[in-house]
């Protein structure tokens, strides 16, 4: 740690706290009020939130760096998620060894396709990767049924043999994923007046592995091999002619942000063990690049601020439906009120996904640096006005 | 032999969608140089537009049917569609029967329009920047046009059947001399395709034969010459956009009879398409026709049962394994003009 620098350092520590208190972050609205439906605070979202930024802090490694835009990225998702229900099957039901292995094969299937697709580049190579995660989708969804589970996904059976576990608890149930003893599911609730905050062991694990992963990733943002990346993304001919060859380090990019996407599935299949194709199509790798746009790429924490942002709208902003925006609105005359439910409802509820596609072409269009450099120019303009209260001629004019 | 014939048969009517979405996706690429991700939805839209048509020839208002009774002796009351006030019914009922050729006439003017305004509203700003912010802006705009027309008109397939003319199969095999029953193709197929033959030729001749289309491919070649001779380019490239969107939503149209269209039927299309351009060659005209339907037939031949129990699973990954091969032998695709997009 004593390498970072302050400013590292400080965003370390912010996505630190914000993630190990996000039971209390994400429940600002007592129990029962009529805001308690904006309470992101429930084990399962939450969860989803970390996982999903992992997977999104991968990618960024990629994208953001490197400047080649994956678009089948979920392969490497949806790879990690079946290989840690085969370990939950045939192994045990700790979740280490089977996240090890999510990583190891989803870090095995990038370098496959890593090594043929970054032969090209631009277009090239998203045509490629898009190719390559089809083609697995279509695989893991018919022939392959077998061992991916096809069309029902690939589930725990009680006569399953997990060598080191046991095939079923004593009551002749399936066991359920846990960490030496430790269930995943397991949570358990604090009650403050009329708050209730749920701390889940499962979220615990997972955030833990976030900070973990992010501060990877402010080291690999940092190293000289950080800065070779860039390089190739800034002008990958002018590196090809000081004589260096790029594509070692862009396929070492490659496997490193596959590793994390299936270390993401791993962890996706640790909090509810079970495995589907659907994971791999092309429009959950395109969800993570929405992710990393929407949120910055090429920064350290846009990726993740760009995940919970997604992940949160698609939970909460599509339980509103027409008779909560009618409450809202109660205190306008009754015609006005119709008016704007009527204007606000397509963008609601089942049609939240169009709020999404409209944000994301405003935030191509206007802030190609997302939600970060929305971030940074509201600052930069409170400190110009700042500075231009307290001192009013701060900037010197040249002498005419 | 027969089986051969019936699979290529199969094949020339999705390969003519490949085709027809492809021919679109590089006459925007070739003159604007953008990467056009929201073609799919210019397909889907186009299909809505059929499905438009037909609703609004089968508008009716109610009237009391005096003749008519129900079993309480009550006139019944029946839904009139307002073309037969004004065609009279059995003129009436005909132009219902065929509302998805019609709406060609209907979805030509509107297409134009959707991608006039696409290009001069959002594209035209995005030349100057990479095809990585071209690709994420069109992409979002698909999402947003996609939920739009989910939002008017549900998340299910609408069914628009073909004329009953067309309805039934023709015997292809008797024709040609083999046994009845064994070659039989749908006649809207073999409309589809013979459609689908007449845009592409009519596309190739209008840029090859007509004073517009030759300005338009000196622009292609050198868009700066032709604007330092004093040609408004920008205006032509604007139409040839429009144009490119009239194709794709044709293609959308006339499919509708195929497939019941439904919100998400654009993006299915548009990686499959996508497909189709680079495996014809970034930029090349006859590259992406050549590859839609050269794909097509592949996909048809990959799904017959033979080559099935031979290689399990073949038919759903026919068309990625052959862009990969072709990606990685040949990265200028079939026909592709040397120096597009070469990395």
């Amino acid at each position: 740690m004593k390498s970072l620098t302050k400013n590292d350092l400080t965003l370390l520590v912010a996505v630190a706290f914000l993630t190990l208190f996000a039971p209390f972050i994400l429940n600002p609205f007592p129990e029962g009020s009529a805001m308690a439906q904006f309470n992101a605070g429930y084990p399962d979202l939450m969860q989803r939130f970390v996982i999903f930024g992992i997977f999104a802090i991968g990618f960024n490694i990629l994208f953001g760096l490197t400047g080649y835009l994956s678009f089948g990225h979920a392969a490497f998702l949806g790879v990690g998620s079946y290989a840690a229900v085969w370990m939950f099957k045939l192994l045990s039901m700790n979740v280490i060894p089977a996240i090890i292995l999510s990583v190891i094969v989803a870090g095995l299937f990038s370098l496959l396709i890593g090594f043929v697709s970054l032969r090209r580049s631009g277009i090239y190579f998203s045509i490629l990767t898009l190719a390559f995660a089809q083609m697995m989708f279509a695989l893991a969804y018919s022939v392959l049924t077998p061992i991916t589970g096809g069309e029902t996904g690939l589930q725990l059976a009680l006569d399953d043999p997990r060598i080191l576990g046991s095939s079923q608890t004593p009551e002749g149930n399936i066991p359920v994923p846990g960490l030496f003893g430790m269930e995943m599911r397991d949570s358990f609730d604090l009650e403050l007046g009329s708050w209730v905050f749920t701390f889940n062991i499962g979220y615990y694990f997972c955030a833990l592995v976030l900070i973990a992963s992010f501060y990877l990733a402010i080291r690999i943002f940092r190293s000289p091999f950080g800065m070779m990346l860039r390089a190739v993304k800034s002008n990958q001919q002018r590196m090809n002619y000081t004589g260096l060859n790029t594509r070692p380090y862009t396929l070492a990019a490659f496997v490193i942000s596959g590793m994390y996407a299936g270390l993401a599935g791993g962890l996706m299949a640790s909090m509810d063990p079970l495995a589907g194709a659907e994971r791999m199509q092309w429009t959950a790798s395109g969800e993570v690049v929405l992710m990393t746009i929407l949120g910055g790429a090429g920064t350290l924490i846009g990726p993740v601020l760009g995940a919970g942002f997604i992940k949160y709208f698609e939970n909460i902003f599509s339980k509103i439906n027409a008779t909560i925006l009618h409450e809202w609105f109660a205190f306008l005359p009754d015609g006005l009120e119709d008016f704007i439910v009527a204007i606000l409802y397509p963008f609601i509820g089942k049609g939240w996904h169009l709020t999404l596609g409209i944000l994301f072409m405003m935030v191509v269009i206007f802030l190609p640096g997302g939600l970060v450099e929305g971030g940074q120019r509201i600052r930069s303009w409170l400190q110009a006005r700042k500075s231009k209260n307290g001192r009013p001629n701060g900037t010197t004019e040249p002498a005419e | 032999m027969d089986a051969i014939i019936l699979q290529i048969l199969n094949g020339l009517d999705k390969g003519s969608a490949y085709a027809l979405i492809a021919l679109g996706l590089t006459l925007i690429f070739g003159t604007l140089g953008v990467v056009n991700f929201a073609h799919g939805a210019l397909f889907m839209i186009g299909a809505f537009c059929a499905v438009t048509l037909s609703r609004i020839l089968t508008l009716s208002h109610t009237v009391i049917d005096e003749t008519k009774t129900d079993f309480l002796g009550n006139p019944l009351k029946v839904d009139v569609p307002y073309v037969h006030d004004i065609f009279g019914i059995a003129a009436g009922n005909a132009i219902i029967d065929w509302a998805v050729p019609l709406a060609i006439l209907f979805a030509i003017p509107v297409m134009i329009l959707v991608g006039v305004v696409m290009e001069r509203g959002l594209i035209k700003h995005f030349y100057k920047r990479p095809h990585a912010d071209q690709i994420l802006v069109t992409f979002g705009l698909a999402i947003v046009l996609q939920e739009v027309i989910k939002y008017f008109y549900g998340a299910n397939p609408i069914p628009t059947p073909a004329p009953a003319a067309f309805k039934g199969s023709f015997d292809f095999g008797a024709a040609i001399g083999f046994d009845p029953n064994l070659i039989i193709y749908p006649y809207w197929r073999i409309i589809y395709f013979l459609f689908a033959t007449l845009i592409i030729g009519g596309v190739f001749a209008f840029l090859q034969f007509t004073t517009f289309g030759m300005v338009v491919r000196a622009g292609m070649a050198d868009r700066e010459t032709v604007g330092l001779l004093g040609i408004n380019i920008d205006k032509r490239f604007t139409i040839m956009f429009g144009i490119a969107a009239a194709v794709a939503g044709l293609a959308g149209v006339m499919y509708t009879p195929i497939n019941s269209p439904n919100y998400h039927m654009g993006m299915d299309f548009l990686v499959l398409s996508f497909v189709v351009v680079v495996v014809g060659g970034m930029g090349s005209l006859p590259g992406a026709v050549l590859a839609g339907f050269l794909l097509g037939v592949l996909e048809s031949f990959a799904s017959m049962r033979e080559v099935i129990d031979i290689i399990p699973g073949i038919n759903q990954i026919i068309i990625y394994l052959v862009a990969i091969i072709i990606l990685l032998t040949r990265p200028r695709g079939l026909m592709g003009r040397k120096g597009v997009m070469e990395d």
